[in-house]
């Protein structure tokens, strides 16, 4: 009975290993094959250009995305800002120099968003600096917290792993679809509330309810992410270091403190570039949940230049272009600030 | 066998570039709808025997949300030129530009004329005398009620005995009923500024200057409305989740299909989706228009089905047209529908239906009673070409008045710079 058993284990074992082998061999030929086909591509072309010239050739399609889908749109984008009218080619728009970004910086008082001429620009930039504040701090604090406990050794860690990923692998519409089901009048946590004797909460009709719900959902519909590359970078810090601080007789949080944070701070500073742009950039979720109310409570920026551009009526392409423009700046000084930040931290 | 192999393969190539040559000779439009209620089968269904007439012609339809599809995406589709052969639009004036003139590919243009009449006109710019389109309904704006729940909450239906309730008594009369049965939302109005301008209008509102330019401040009878539009969200007589937490259009119809609402200020095109949902699950109607000093008016309107300028195919688009604009076909599809004519010709004959529902019959006879109790303003805010544009910023700046981040009169300032604003840009900036 052993025998026989064991001859019928082994004999599918066998045939695994040698299908496994077959495999093995069959995409080791097809990668040779491609490498030998690659080479003989480009080797005319490395005798044309010169060793040292070869790289352009390899990033050229990359670059030439990077113009056409991105860089080309950008420079479009930037003289549109420059123009007025409906029409949508530039060549049939009017030339109008500075005045859109003069439309929207025409205020009394740029804190006062009503004594401004175009309000829902400065609600929308008010909103937005909110929003990246609060959201981009909690976001790190959670995801370093996440990460910490995830970097333990717990039980069902890689299960865990995977659970707090989850969010990151849904469209942001799922998601605020998934939050309005539970946050409206008739939903599962009112449902909940009432069935435990509550009262009924206005989550997405109170002004506050609905801006402190739009962080959370940001929060927890991101964080898996930012988690994962923090865990990453505590998984680098080698385990030698902590051996030595016990030996020295460092506590947790002198071992977090003193050890932990500092070789962190490189991957904090990702961190925090990232989510800041990622929350400065923030509409597409916030728009299917609250769409930007009650009011204009969550009508961030981004919801500005969408409304402005696309969903009004009569489109104002140069206003929302203009809007873009200064969007785009301000990332770009914020990003180079914690750049250098990020450098000047490396360097002390 | 190998013989046989290559005769295969080469009848299979034949075959396959053949095919092209054959399908070439197929026109394929593209028709961009939305649907209220069943009219997008309707349609297909009419499509599909127009098809099988016309084997040279194949009508695609693409089904889409009116907010984002219809409202959203097709203006900039057809600013880019990449729109669709016809389109279903409500936008009637303010997409004009991108209209077809039909005219030189009719086979009569003047049975267009006399059975589309003055709405042909709400399709022209300034000037123009195109045919451009056929309507899908005519629709005119107004209550509906649950006459279930004024029955439970033993409070008499105030237009059951007076001709001219006001705002204010169905307001009170809604707000009565909703005590007593708790009720969540004694009133609810779509979020729209159409549906907003004929309780304005009624109020009194004018909408425009002497020169015919749309002029908001200053205008009581639209302060008047929006007053109290404003103050009914906050005394919850009117619901929040329907102005406060949207964006763009909303409607209530789920809440009054649900019984959360008492009055529902919305229109005739509700009817053929209330009979499918609603059925006579409770005893719905729609009731006369509530009045004010300027009068008992909604506001009239219209689906048309447009043919697009930038079609490559105007001759075909103009078959499919003149078929689904004929009496026989117009009638088939407003039966079925449950909507309102926009054929002069059938409602002047009258329309049967094909419901047994009462409610359902009540309701059209109720609209078709409102439709002649529209007041001029009306018709001339329907007419205007931007109109979308003072609607658009009514309804947002209103919403804020509502959230109180304006006060009323902020709001109504706001809404003629917006306007001003605009219309300055159409006119290139």
């Amino acid at each position: 009975m052993t025998t026989i058993d064991g001859n019928l284990q082994n004999e599918p074992q066998g045939l695994l290993a040698r299908l496994s082998a077959a495999l093995e061999t069959g995409l080791a030929a097809l990668f040779a094959g491609f490498m030998n086909a690659l080479e003989i591509l480009v080797r005319p072309v490395e005798r044309r250009l010169g060793m040292e010239r070869i790289g352009y050739f390899f990033v050229l399609p990359n670059l030439l995305i990077f113009g056409i889908f991105v860089l080309f749109p950008m420079l479009l984008n930037f003289y549109i800002s420059f123009t007025s009218g409906t029409e949508i080619y530039p060549q049939d728009r009017s030339f109008v120099g500075v005045a859109n970004y003069e439309f929207l910086f025409d205020c009394e008082n740029v804190f006062e968003p009503n004594s401004c001429n175009e309000d829902l620009f400065w609600r929308g930039v008010f909103n937005t600096v909110f929003f990246v504040v609060v959201q981009v701090s909690g976001m790190v604090l959670v995801s370093l917290l996440t990460a910490l406990v995830l970097n333990g050794k717990i039980p069902a860690r890689g299960f865990f792993r995977s659970v707090f990923f989850y969010p990151v692998l849904l469209s942001p519409v799922v998601v605020a679809l998934i939050w309005k089901w539970i946050l409206q009048r008739d939903g599962v946590l009112n449902s909940l509330l009432i069935a435990l004797g509550g009262e009924r909460v206005q989550f997405l009709v109170n002004a506050d309810w609905a801006t402190l719900w739009v962080i959370v959902i940001s929060i927890w519909a991101l964080m898996g992410f930012y988690t994962l590359i923090l865990l990453a970078g505590l998984q680098a810090i080698p385990a030698e270091l902590y051996e030595a601080g016990q030996i020295d007789g460092t506590g947790r949080w002198q071992s977090f403190r003193f050890i932990t944070m500092p070789l962190l701070m490189p991957t904090m500073f990702v961190v925090l570039v990232l989510s800041l742009i990622r929350a400065v950039q923030v509409f597409d979720q916030v728009y299917a949940l609250t769409g930007g109310g009650p009011g204009t409570t969550t009508h961030f920026i981004v919801q500005y230049i969408f409304t402005v551009g696309f969903a009004n009526v009569i489109p104002r392409y140069g206003l929302a272009a203009a809007a873009s423009v200064l969007l785009g700046a301000t990332l770009l000084v914020l990003t180079l600030m914690q750049l250098r930040a990020a450098r000047s931290n490396e360097s002390g | 066998m190998r013989h046989f192999a290559m005769v295969a393969l080469l009848a299979t190539l034949v075959l396959v570039l053949a095919l092209p040559g054959v399908a070439q000779d197929v026109v394929e439009l593209r028709m961009t709808w939305y649907t209220d209620g069943n009219e997008d089968e309707v349609m297909r269904d009419l499509l599909d025997r127009f098809e099988m007439e016309h084997s040279d012609i194949r009508v695609v339809m693409d089904n889409v949300s009116y907010q984002e599809g219809i409202l959203g995406a097709l203006p900039v589709q057809l600013a880019a030129g990449e729109g669709p052969d016809m389109a279903r639009v409500t936008n009637l004036g303010g997409l004009a530009e991108y209209y077809l003139d039909l005219t030189p590919y009719l086979d009569d243009p003047d049975y267009w004329v006399e059975s589309f009449g003055v709405g042909l006109g709400w399709l022209q710019l300034p000037g123009d005398s195109n045919i451009s389109g056929l309507p899908t309904q005519l629709t005119v704006t107004g209550p509906f009620i649950n006459r279930t729940l004024f029955e439970q909450a033993g409070v008499a239906v105030p237009s059951d005995s007076s001709d001219q309730v006001t705002w204010e008594e169905w307001a009170a009369a809604a707000n009565e009923v909703a005590e007593i049965l708790d009720i969540p939302f004694p009133m609810a109005m779509d979020r729209s500024g159409h549906r907003f301008a004929g309780p304005a209008i009624s109020m009194g509102a004018q909408y425009f200057d002497d020169e015919g330019h749309p002029l908001i401040a200053g205008d009581e009878g639209f302060r008047a409305m929006a007053e109290l539009f404003v103050n009914w969200h906050l005394d919850g007589t009117m619901p929040l989740e329907i102005w406060a937490a949207n964006t763009g259009y909303a409607g209530a119809n789920e809440e009054f299909g649900n019984s959360q609402v008492v009055f529902y200020m919305s229109g005739s095109w509700q009817i053929g989706q209330f009979s499918d949902q609603i059925g006579d699950a409770f005893d719905w109607a729609a009731v006369p228009n509530p009045c004010g000093p300027g009068g008992c008016t909604g506001l009239p309107g219209g689906a048309w089905v447009v043919a697009i300028g930038d079609t490559e195919h105007p001759e075909e688009v103009a078959r499919v047209m003149e078929y689904l604009a004929s009496e026989e076909i117009q009638e088939e599809f407003y039966a079925r529908t449950l909507f309102i004519p926009g054929h002069q010709g059938l409602l002047s004959k009258g329309m049967e239906f094909e419901t047994d529902l009462g409610q359902a019959l009540g309701a059209l006879d109720a609209f078709f009673a409102s439709a002649n109790a529209l007041e001029q303003t009306a018709y001339d805010i329907q007419g205007y070409a931007f109109n979308f544009i003072v609607f658009n910023a009514s309804r947002d700046r209103l919403t804020q008045a509502i959230v109180g981040e304006l006060t009323l009169d902020e709001a109504i300032e706001r809404i003629q710079e917006d306007v001003d604003e605009q219309l300055a840009e159409r006119m290139g900036g």
